[in-house]
C-alpha cells in the first residue's frame, strides 16, 4: 500500500462521492414524465454510453417526433399519451417489507398451476430471497459454459460498453430507426435488453434464455434484443419466461433484430403472457413490436410464438430472406380471450434465389376477443424460384370473439410458388360432450383440443418450453366456456 | 345397476322420449332394437347426460341414486360409458393421448394419483392386442380420417380400457366387417362379468349372435313398446317392425 498517494486517495473518495449521488438520483427516480431530447440525451447518459449510441438515440428521436402512430391494425384502443410516461425508471428494488402474502392471489394461484417455484414467484415481485445461491450458480456455471466457446450473452447496455464493434455493426441494420413509429420510439428510448453473438461455426450448446437473466435486465417497458449468428453458427433462443407478470406498464414497444449470416441458423421462440386485462377488459397491456431477422446465404431463421397476454398485440415477426437458399420460418398460436385484441402475424420478404419460407398460424379465440392474423409475402423480381407456403387456421369458442385472416401477397417474380390454406373451425358441443363422456371435464377437453389443434406450433418449441406453453394455453382460456 | 322409470325428454321441445321404464340388473346384457327416429340414441345420451337434453319427467337411478343432476362426466366417473354411434373427431389429439388423459381424469375423480407411465403403457398394449388393433392406429388424431369400422372398434378399446359398470353400445356393429364384428364382439364378452351391464343398441340380429341378451326390447316412438328374451330379436329379424307398430296402434 506504499503506493498509495494522496492523488489515489482523491480520486477515491471522488468515485465514492459519485457513486453516491448515483444512487442518491436512483433512489429519487428523477426522471419527468414526457419525451424530449433531453430525456433521451439523460437515458443515454445514466446508462454510461458512447457518444455514438447517443448519436443514434437521438437520430431516432428526431425521425419519430415526424410520424404518426399507425392506425392499419385491426385492433381499437386509446392511443397512448406519450408525454404522460416517464422513459426511464429506476431498476426496479427489492422492497424489503414486502412479502408474497402482499401479491395478488389469482396471480400466485397462476404460479402453483404453473408449478414455479416459490424464490422464482419472489423474483417475479421483486421480493427479497432467502436462497439467492441456487439460481446465481446456475446462472454462473451457464456464463463460464458459453464463454468457453466464445458465446457472447449479456444485457445490450452491458454490450454497448464492452462490444462496441459488434454493436455499432449490427444495431439497426434489421430495424432501422425510422422503420415505424414504435421501432422509433424503442430507438430514441430503449431501457435494455439482450445481446447474443456466435462465433463462425461454433453451435450453441444449450438454448439461451433470458429467463436467466430476469433480474439482469428485467422486463423492460421498451425492451431491444440483437442476436447475431456468425457464419455456421445456430443458435436457439427463448425469449420471456412463462410465469405471467402482471407489469403495471401499460405500453409495451419492443424491437428484436436476428442476423443470420451466411449458412447460420436462428431459432426464436417466444412465450408472451403479459396481463391481459381483467374478463372486463380494464387494464392490460399494449404490446406493440418489431421483430425481424435477416437471413444472408443459405441461413435460416425460425420465428415460434405462444401469444396468451396483453390487452392488444400488434406483432409480426419477419424474416428478410437476402441470400439465396436462404430459409424462413414462422410458427405461431396466438390465443385471445375475453376483451383481448391481437393482430399479428409476419413478413417474408423473398430477395433471394431459391428462397423458402413457411408460415403455420393458429389463432383461437374465445370470450368477446378479436384476432386478426395479417401476413404478406413478397417476392422480388430478383427472386427466382422463391416458395411458399402458409397455412392460416382459426379456432372459436363460442359466437361473441371474432377470427380474421388478412394475407397479402406481392409476388414480382413469374417463377415464384405461394400456397395458401386457411380453415375457421369452432370447438363442437359434440367434441365437448364425447370428452365429458370419458370423464374429461370440459375445460380440460377445451385444453385438449385446443392442445390438439396447435399441436404443429407447439412441436417446433423446444421440449421444456412447449410443456409450459400447454399449461398456459390451458390457464388463459379458463372459465371461457360454460 | 340402472333403473329408468316414465323417462320424458326433448330436445327444442320437440318431444322425443315419452315415459320409458327400464331396468338392468348387475350381470345381465339387454338390448334395444327399434325403427329408425325411434328415440335409441336419444335415450343412450340422455342416461350418459347430454345437457341438450332436457328431461321433463321421470328419473335414472345408477345404483340407486339419483343421476339427474350429475353432469356428463360426473356420470362417467361413476362408470357410465357411451359407445357413440358416431364418434366424433379430435384433429391433433391422439388415441393415446387421449385415454391417457380420460383415465387420469377418471382416476383424479376417485382421488388417485395419474397411472403411472408403465402401467399405463402396459394397459394399452393388453386392450389394444385383445381387439387386435395396430399400434401405429393409436398415435393417429382421434377419430379423424378413420374408416367407420376403425371408429367402432376403437371406441371398444376405450371401453375396455376405462371398464365402465354400465357399457352402452349404439349400434357398435354397424360399419364393422365380419371379422371385425367378431373381434368386437369378443371383447364386449371378456370386459362381461357378474358386476357390470351391457346396453346394446342394434338393428340386426347377427350381433347378438356374439353378445347374447338376456332380454330385448322394441323401442317404438318414444317408448318401450315390447320386451321379451333373446328370441325376439330373431322374430323382428324375420317380421320387420310393422306387426309391432300394428299392435301399438290398434
Ligand atoms: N338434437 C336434436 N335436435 C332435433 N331433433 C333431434 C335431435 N336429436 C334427436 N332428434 C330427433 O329425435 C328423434 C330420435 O332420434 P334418435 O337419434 O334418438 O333415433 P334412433 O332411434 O337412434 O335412430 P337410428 O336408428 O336412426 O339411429 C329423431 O326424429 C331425431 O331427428
Ligand atoms: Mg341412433
Amino acid at each position: 500500500m506504499s503506493k498509495y498517494t494522496e492523488d489515489d486517495l482523491r480520486e477515491e473518495l471522488k468515485t465514492k462521492e459519485y457513486e453516491y449521488g448515483f444512487y442518491t438520483d436512483i433512489k429519487s427516480d428523477t426522471f419527468p414524465i414526457g419525451l424530449n431530447e433531453d430525456i433521451v440525451r439523460a437515458i443515454s447518459k445514466k446508462k454510461e454510453e458512447p457518444e455514438w449510441m447517443t448519436q443514434w438515440r437521438l437520430e431516432a428521436f428526431k425521425v419519430w417526433q415526424e410520424m404518426q402512430e399507425p392506425d392499419w391494425a385491426n385492433v381499437h384502443y386509446k392511443k397512448p399519451d406519450f408525454q404522460a410516461i416517464a422513459y426511464y425508471s429506476a431498476p426496479t428494488s427489492v422492497d424489503p417489507n414486502k412479502t408474497l402474502d402482499d401479491v395478488d392471489p389469482d396471480l400466485l394461484a397462476m404460479y402453483k398451476k404453473l408449478g414455479i417455484s416459490v424464490d422464482e414467484q419472489k423474483k417475479m415481485n421483486n421480493i427479497a430471497m432467502d436462497i439467492v445461491v441456487d439460481s446465481v450458480s446456475v446462472a454462473t456455471t451457464f456464463k463460464k459454459t458459453l464463454a468457453e466457446k466464445g458465446i457472447i450473452f449479456m444485457s445490450i447496455s452491458e454490450a454497448i460498453k464492452e462490444h462496441p464493434e459488434l454493436v455499432k455493426k449490427y444495431l439497426g441494420t434489421v430495424v432501422p430507426q425510422k422503420d415505424n413509429f414504435y421501432a422509433a420510439l424503442n430507438s430514441a428510448v430503449f431501457s435494455d435488453g439482450s445481446f447474443c453473438y456466435i462465433p463462425k461455426g461454433v453451435k450453441c450448446p444449450m438454448e439461451l434464455s433470458t429467463y436467466f437473466r430476469i433480474n439482469q435486465a428485467g422486463t423492460g417497458q421498451f425492451e431491444r434484443t440483437l442476436v447475431i449468428a456468425d457464419e455456421g453458427s445456430y443458435v436457439s433462443y427463448l425469449e420471456g419466461c412463462t410465469a405471467p407478470s402482471r407489469d403495471e406498464n401499460q405500453l409495451h414497444a419492443a424491437v428484436v433484430e436476428l442476423i443470420a449470416l451466411d449458412d447460420a441458423e436462428i431459432k426464436y421462440s417466444t412465450v408472451q403472457n403479459w396481463f391481459p386485462g381483467n374478463a372486463e377488459g380494464k387494464g392490460g397491456v399494449y404490446n406493440f413490436v418489431t421483430k425481424r431477422g435477416l437471413c444472408e446465404k443459405n441461413a435460416k431463421i425460425s420465428w415460434t410464438q405462444v401469444e396468451t397476454g396483453s390487452a392488444v398485440t400488434w406483432k409480426y415477426p419477419s424474416c428478410v430472406l437476402k441470400g439465396d437458399n436462404s430459409v424462413g420460418e414462422f410458427y405461431s398460436i396466438a390465443v385471445t380471450n375475453n376483451y383481448q385484441q391481437a393482430d399479428t402475424g409476419t413478413k417474408m420478404i423473398h430477395l433471394g434465389k431459391n428462397t423458402k419460407s413457411t408460415i403455420i398460424s393458429k389463432g383461437i379465440s374465445a370470450g368477446k376477443s378479436q384476432n386478426s392474423y395479417r401476413g404478406l409475402v413478397q417476392v422480388s423480381s430478383r427472386a427466382e424460384n422463391a416458395r411458399n407456403f402458409s397455412q392460416c387456421d382459426s379456432l372459436l369458442m363460442g359466437n361473441e370473439c371474432g377470427a380474421h385472416t388478412f394475407p397479402y401477397i406481392e409476388a414480382k417474380n413469374k417463377t415464384a410458388q405461394i400456397e395458401h390454406e386457411a380453415t375457421t373451425s369452432k370447438i363442437g358441443e359434440d367434441q365437448i360432450f364425447y370428452c365429458n363422456q370419458r370423464g374429461i371435464d370440459t375445460e380440460k377437453a377445451i385444453a385438449l383440443i385446443v392442445n390438439g389443434f396447435s399441436k404443429d406450433v407447439l412441436n417446433k418449441l423446444p421440449m421444456e418450453f412447449a410443456v409450459e406453453a400447454q399449461k398456459l394455453l390451458e390457464i388463459s382460456l379458463e372459465g371461457s366456456v360454460g | 345397476m340402472l333403473k329408468i322409470n316414465n323417462l320424458h325428454a326433448s330436445v327444442e321441445d320437440k318431444s322425443i322420449l315419452k315415459g320409458i321404464n327400464l331396468e338392468i340388473k348387475a350381470g345381465e346384457v339387454h338390448a334395444i332394437m327399434g325403427p329408425n327416429g325411434s328415440g335409441k340414441s336419444t335415450l343412450a345420451s340422455v342416461v350418459a347426460g347430454k345437457e341438450e337434453y332436457e328431461v321433463t319427467d321421470g328419473t335414472i337411478l345408477l345404483e340407486g341414486e339419483d343421476i339427474e343432476e350429475l353432469a356428463a362426466e360426473e356420470r362417467a366417473h361413476k362408470g357410465i360409458f357411451l359407445s357413440f354411434q358416431y364418434p366424433v373427431e379430435i384433429p391433433g389429439v391422439s388415441v393415446t393421448n387421449f385415454m391417457k388423459t380420460a383415465i387420469n381424469a377418471n382416476r383424479k375423480a376417485k382421488g388417485l394419483e395419474d397411472m403411472p407411465a408403465n402401467e399405463m403403457l402396459k394397459l394399452i398394449r393388453e386392450k389394444s392386442e385383445m381387439l387386435e388393433i395396430d399400434r401405429k392406429f393409436l398415435s393417429r388424431s382421434l377419430n379423424e380420417g378413420f374408416s367407420g369400422g376403425e371408429k367402432k372398434r376403437n371406441e371398444i378399446f376405450q371401453m375396455a380400457m376405462l371398464e365402465p359398470k354400465l357399457a352402452i353400445l349404439d349400434e357398435t356393429d354397424s360399419g364393422l366387417d365380419i371379422d371385425a364384428l367378431r373381434i368386437v364382439a369378443n371383447g364386449v364378452n371378456k370386459l362381461k362379468s357378474k358386476d357390470n351391464a351391457v346396453l346394446v343398441i342394434t338393428h340386426y340380429q347377427r350381433l347378438l349372435d356374439y353378445i347374447v341378451p338376456d332380454f330385448v326390447h322394441v323401442l317404438y316412438n318414444g317408448k318401450i313398446v315390447k320386451s321379451g328374451g333373446k328370441e325376439l330379436a330373431h322374430e323382428l329379424e324375420e317380421k320387420g317392425y310393422d306387426w309391432i307398430k300394428e299392435e301399438v296402434n290398434a
